[in-house]
């Protein structure tokens, strides 16, 4: 394990979850979600939880940035908060 | 307002970091959950049920009766995302388009209207911009069998290797979006239509749960696979992964359907006519 690459994916995650809560564009706060989840999957295979990094990058990554992003389709793009 | 929720939100951070001090190192052989449960499981695990992969036999076999009701929250979610979101009255003024094949002129057919029943040069289309996707739809059909096949190996593969029903079965789901999106919504339910991913849906819980039934009609408890040697003329430890193999295989289909019909559901925002 290369504690400088678990460093790294680790800032890149908070980065990416506090963007995803401050961004005022719904679609890129899904787009961020879905880069979060993937490099959350990353954290888990370093760990060695190969089970949960493979779930994590299936649901997290892909079937769920798939659900925002149709689900952003029908509400407005842009929040007010 | 903003600042009580700041201050709110750093005293529970704060307090939420003050309780993970506590825990056990990770990696920590000393600590309970290492020492007492997990040397089971490592030690056993071969012994007991012939597979490998510790993690899928905790999951479908020591831990079987938790996973079958994590099967049963996703078919319950699949249920709700259905019960909310559908709506089956058509909305008053609704005029569709169409493109009309063979010089690409998009016309829009208002209420009342249709075109000619017997005319296949029109294509119903969605209303708003839809390009010519040849490109898209060319490399989504390539691509969907494999997917296909790479999730049916995930399922069947899980004794070996990371992977099993949850994952395969959201990797199906994902080729079904994948051929939605490539193509078109109305393409896609006329393949998966909702009564078939609703039957698919049940008829994954009730494989997970019809496996624990048939091994107390085998005199043995709910879900002890090794009372399915009788039926399948294997020895116990074999039955038990063989049960494993069936329960995976209940998760993927209940898990592929669900996903498909959130994302069929969302996507129409419940009248699973035009969408993403």
């Amino acid at each position: 394990m290369i504690w400088q690459i678990e460093l790294i994916i680790l800032v890149l995650v908070v980065m990416f979850g506090v963007g995803a809560l401050a961004t005022r564009d719904l679609l890129s706060a899904a787009i961020l979600f879905g880069a979060y989840s993937f490099l959350l999957c990353l954290l888990w295979a370093i760990m060695g939880a190969v089970d949960v990094a493979f779930t994590e990058s299936s649901v997290g990554a892909g079937i769920s940035t798939v659900l925002f992003v149709s689900a952003v389709l029908h509400t407005t793009r842009r929040t007010d908060n | 307002m903003r600042l009580t929720g700041l201050i709110l939100l750093v005293a529970l951070g704060g307090l939420l970091f003050y309780g993970a001090l506590d825990f056990p190192d990770w990696g920590d052989p000393g600590s309970p959950a290492s020492s007492h449960v997990s040397p089971y499981y490592i030690e056993h695990t071969m012994s007991d049920t012939q597979v490998p992969n510790i993690v899928t036999s905790v999951l479908a076999d020591y831990r079987g009766y938790d996973t079958m009701f994590e099967t049963v929250v996703i078919f319950t979610a699949g249920i709700v995302c259905i019960f909310l979101l559908r709506t089956f009255k058509t909305t008053v003024s609704e005029s569709k388009m169409y493109r009309h094949l063979p010089t690409g002129i998009t016309i829009r057919i208002e209420k009342g209207g249709k075109v000619p029943d017997d005319s296949d040069h029109f294509e119903r289309i969605d209303s708003v911009w839809v390009p010519y996707d040849l490109v898209i739809r060319t490399t989504s059909r390539m691509i969907i069998p494999f997917i296909q096949i790479f999730a049916l190996y995930v399922i069947a593969h899980g004794h070996h290797s990371p992977g099993g029903g949850f994952q395969g079965g959201v990797i199906f789901g994902a080729s079904i979006v994948l051929f939605a999106i490539g193509f078109n919504l109305r393409t896609a339910i006329r393949q998966m239509g909702e009564k078939v991913t609703a039957f698919l849906c049940a008829l994954g819980v009730f494989i997970y749960a019809g496996t624990g039934m048939v091994c107390i009609l085998l005199k043995s408890n709910y879900l002890d696979y090794h009372a399915l040697a009788a039926l399948f003329g294997t020895d116990p430890v074999t039955a038990r992964s063989h049960g494993i193999l069936i329960v995976e295989i209940g998760v993927g289909i209940a898990v592929m359907a669900v996903m498909t019909v959130l994302y069929i559901t969302l996507s129409s925002a419940g009248k699973q006519d035009e969408g993403l």
